[in-house]
């Protein structure tokens, strides 16, 4: 097992540096990044300045090892439009992030696990039927439109919840929704036809031929079967959910990691793109990683296998 | 009295396309220390008795609609959900189809021997994890101990059917149902778990309901035996008579298609036609368009269940028949199909 | 009890065995999706001759009739069915014209990352061992990376166009092709015909062509299948976060986004574009999981 995640984590890690070689790479191959910072007035004088004092003029290992190297202690350098460190920037919006995200997660679960479980134990009934409702729905509808609807009926006609901004629960209430919406119908598909299939096996006979609850049958000896496939799919998942956290905050003005990758590419702030795309693969990484665990933790078959 | 007397059981199957009468007036008794073979094609409702006597058949669609099951004269078809938990597993326990698969791959066999044992039997702790450790000795397993920390992908084959075995036993309980369980078996391992088995039934004097579509299988372990067709048990008795001398063309047929040592026949009779469409049976007897002796009356009525011999039932116009009664069921059946025996 | 001596036991013959005719299957048929094949039909007759059906230009502007309503509305005219934008643009004629951008996007994704997907998981499932391994596990880094952030650095670089678009997305989506198609390599190859493809010495090209790429088909058609509407989604997504189809070409999410500020005084200019977004993909996934439950029954996770 230790092995295993050390394996996952060296992957990691070689995943992210590849991804910092691009992301450097494509800084340097699509023009001079002095054409974004300086005035369109600056001489040759100043750009030669500019060069050397953000040490432009070295070679380009050099510069992507320094590069490498800032970036590990946190530093990325200035954001051009707000003129302030970078790092600062991603300190400040991380955590409204992350509690959207966690908020957005929380709620998603407490959804799908209900779901997904009675959909498959009460097949053909009304639950099912809604539940597929919800998921085929849930993997249609654009995040991003459903979002502008819901601001414009029930925080703009109805006056029901806030709109935008971060105080209180209340104003969690509709980025959250509008942020899980997906993930509740993935999950909750996957659940259900997880479960539909480990219900039919005949271990699960075999409990309840041994006289185990019909509750204890469900959530604990089907469940935990059943959440393999989920767990497999959680980092896909994760992924999505970080996709439509950009979209989710950009809409409701959710001052995150999102909205600031949004401001970021509409005023071709490089060096906040830049470490907010490595930011988020690091979070997507360390999930991976955790999810790995998890794995290992429900599947004995994986724990004992590596 | 026998341990378990089931009197005119029918399950139905609610489907979109009709009612399936999937157990359709079944009888039958088995005493302690016996094995009553259960035979039939998939489909002839063998699975679904079963699980009808636990009142585990697949709901919403199987419902129970009539008859008695009686374990020691108490009828389990009027228990409370919760007292038929509490029988099964302590007072009827059940092997399924495949031993392999019946383990929980993600739960440690210590968990799952332990499961029941604390359900039915209160044990907790140090008592409940020797009960354990003796349960899986009982069943020849070796050094139980580290056995119980392990999952079931670690185990051989052989191993997860002992734990399956001892599992069933761990009450002891009355009645073992055993569902086709050797079927996804290769030869040598169906041998010795049949052993196994039959050493288990013998130890604790188990009534045991032995179900299978393998006739030599039935010849070695069964006592008597009931030979399932569409639903309803179609003939029964003693294993030896029955072998020797069948009443019913269809447990004829069954018979002939299985392979003698010094046959000298190409091919393997299997019985001509499709096996029955439950949701639509012809009107008379089920058994009618594949019979090789099928007489006109056998199209129009279903033939009632007739006592043929001692102990011996069978369910067809021509045990009824007042022509010929002991007419010779070899000539009757007329080889149409099979090449003349060795 | 001994045996009857003419049978011996252990020389079995499980004549019984025979499966029972199925009923289902005989009895269900094959009922089309209609509606949803019905939608998708539409949504491609109209894209490909969108220059034939569209009402109007999409382009053309006309600040005098900036913000007409629908036609139902009382400030509505035929002219404008759906109403205009700010712009003054006509809606339906900018739907019409961004069907072709939606699903020509969905489309070329999808079967850039099926090919490549398709080569690689046919590669590591054939022949296994070292390749699979490296092959996976690149597979299993790809398929954890956040498509957005891809698109946003080439949007930023290089500058949003469709070509970035198509490419971002499917340098992230081939990895599930590569998957699935592996896993059911994996168990193709352990089949008879494939071993004796292999002990008759045909060659790997030979067998990966003829035999393997044929089985795994119908997984693929579904796959692709579901596969469109999530693409479809994902591009309207960048589309509308700036990272996608620059204005003005007509594109749904683009559009989604130009209306966003107006949506109290002017909710047709986004609306109108999420609902088709909505139709196609619906129609898209419901006929991916007709075709699943048709095809290939085993595929209930995806």
């Amino acid at each position: 097992m230790t092995r295993f995640v050390l394996t996952r984590l060296a992957q990691s890690l070689v995943a992210l540096a590849i991804l910092s070689v691009v992301v450097f790479v494509l800084a340097r191959a699509t023009g001079d990044p002095l054409h974004l910072i300086l005035p369109m007035s600056a001489t040759e004088e100043d750009y030669a300045n500019a060069r050397r004092y953000l040490g432009l003029d070295r070679s380009y290992p050099e510069q992507y090892v320094t590069f490498v190297a800032r970036a590990v202690t946190g530093d990325f350098g200035t954001s051009l439009r707000a003129r302030r460190p970078v790092s600062e920037l991603i300190a400040a919006r991380l955590p409204n992030s992350l509690k959207l995200g966690a908020f957005a997660m929380g709620v998603s679960l407490l959804l799908a696990f209900p779901l997904g479980v009675m959909a498959a134990v009460h097949k053909g009934t009304v639950v099912d039927r809604a539940a597929q409702v919800i998921a085929v729905l849930g993997q249609s509808l654009p995040t991003f439109w459903v979002a502008i609807v819901l601001i414009e009926v029930v925080a703009g006609r109805l006056q029901w919840l806030p709109a935008g901004g971060v105080d209180g629960i209340t104003s969690y209430i509709l980025p959250g929704f509008t942020l899980g919406w997906f993930v509740v119908a993935g999950m909750m598909r996957l659940l259900r036809s997880g479960m539909l299939e480990v219900l039919d096996s005949e271990y699960v006979k075999l409990a309840r031929v041994k006289g185990v609850v019909e509750a204890r049958v469900v959530w604990l000896h089907a469940l935990k079967n059943a959440l393999i496939p989920v767990v497999t799919f959680a980092g896909i998942y994760f992924s999505i959910l970080v996709t439509t956290a950009i979209v989710v905050e950009t809409v409701f003005a959710w001052p995150g990691l999102g909205r600031l990758a949004y401001e970021a590419i509409t005023s071709r702030d490089f060096p906040v793109i830049q470490a907010v795309v490595l930011t988020t693969a690091a979070i997507v990484a360390v999930v991976n990683l955790s999810v790995d665990c998890v794995y290992g933790f429900i599947d004995p078959r994986i724990r004992y296998a590596r | 009295m026998p341990v378990l007397d089931v009197r005119d059981l029918r399950t139905h199957l609610i489907t979109r396309w009709g009612t399936v009468k999937a157990v359709d007036g079944v009888s039958f008794t088995v005493d302690e220390g016996e094995t009553l073979g259960l035979v039939g094609e998939s489909g002839s409702g063998k699975s679904m008795t079963c699980l009808s006597i636990l009142r585990l058949a697949p709901r919403p669609a199987a419902r129970i609609v009539g008859g008695e099951v009686r374990l020691d004269g108490d009828d389990l078809l009027r228990k409370t959900g919760r007292e038929m938990q509490r029988i099964r597993g302590k007072k009827i326990a059940m092997i399924l189809q495949d031993p392999m698969s019946s383990l929980n791959p993600v739960f440690s066999i210590g968990m799952q021997v332990k499961e029941p044992l604390a359900m039915h039997h209160g044990l907790r702790g140090r008592a409940l994890f020797s009960r354990a450790v003796d349960l899986l000795a009982s069943v020849g397993i070796s050094s139980p101990a580290d056995r119980l920390l392990a999952f079931p992908h670690q185990l051989s084959g052989g191993m997860r059917q002992r734990v399956v075995g001892a599992m069933a036993i761990s009450a002891p309980p009355r009645v073992l149902i055993a569902d086709e369980p050797t079927t996804s078996l290769d030869v040598t391992i169906q041998a010795q778990y049949l052993r196994l088995l039959k050493e288990l039934q013998q130890r604790h004097r188990l009534a045991m309901i032995f179900v299978t579509h393998n006739l030599g299988i039935v010849a070695r372990v069964c006592d008597r035996v009931a030979v399932m067709y569409a639903g309803r048990i179609v003939e029964a008795g003693p294993v030896e008579q029955i072998f020797r001398a069948p009443a019913h063309p269809y447990t004829k047929a069954l018979l002939e298609s299985v392979p003698r040592l010094g046959d000298t026949r190409e091919w393997l009779t299997a019985i001509d036609g499709q096996p029955p469409d439950l949701a639509a049976l012809p009107p008379g007897c089920a058994f009618a368009p594949r019979c090789t002796s099928v007489m006109e009356r056998c199209r129009v009525d279903a033939p009632p269940e007739v006592i043929v011999g001692e102990g011996r039932t069978s369910r067809c116009w021509l045990s009824v028949a007042p022509s010929p009664p002991r007419r010779d069921a070899g000539l009757a059946l007329g080889s149409s199909d099979g090449p003349p025996r060795a | 009890m001994s045996p009857p001596p003419e049978i011996q036991a252990g020389v079995v013959a499980d004549v019984l065995s025979a499966p029972a005719p199925d009923s289902r299957v005989r009895r269900r048929g094959l009922s089309l999706p209609i509606v949803p094949l019905a939608i998708v039909v539409t949504f491609v007759v109209v894209a490909a001759l969108a220059p034939l059906i569209s009402p109007g230009d999409p382009y053309e502007q006309s600040l005098r009739s900036r913000f007409t309503p629908p036609v139902w509305d009382e400030r509505g005219t035929w002219k404008h069915v759906l109403g205009t934008d700010r712009l003054g643009r006509d809606l339906l004629s900018r739907i019409v014209w961004g069907s072709r951008v939606s699903l020509a996007a969905g489309v070329l994704t999808v079967l850039l990352a099926t090919v490549v997907g398709a080569a690689i998981g046919l590669v590591a499932g054939y022949y296994g061992g070292r390749v699979d391994a490296a092959l996976m596990r690149m597979t299993d880094a790809t398929m954890s990376f956040p498509v957005v952030l891809l698109a946003l650095i080439l949007a930023v670089t290089v500058g949003p166009s469709f070509v970035n678009v198509v490419v971002a997305i499917a340098v992230i989506l081939w990895a599930r092709y590569a998957r699935v198609v592996r896993g059911q390599v994996l168990s193709l190859m352990t089949l008879d015909f494939i071993v004796q493809a292999r002990l008759a010495g045909a060659s790997a090209w030979r067998i990966i062509t003829r035999h393997l790429l044929p089985n795994t088909l119908n997984t693929v058609v579904v796959l692709l299948t579901l596969q469109i509407g999530y693409v479809i989604i994902v591009e309207a997504s960048l589309s509308f976060l700036g990272a996608g189809i620059p204005p003005p070409m007509p594109a749904w999410g683009t559009m989604i986004a130009e209306g966003r500020e107006f949506v109290t005084s002017a909710w047709w200019v986004s609306f109108f574009p999420g609902l088709a977004i909505l139709l196609v993909v619906l129609a898209f996934n419901l006929l991916g999981d007709w075709l699943r439950d048709t095809l290939d029954p085993k595929l209930r996770q995806l």
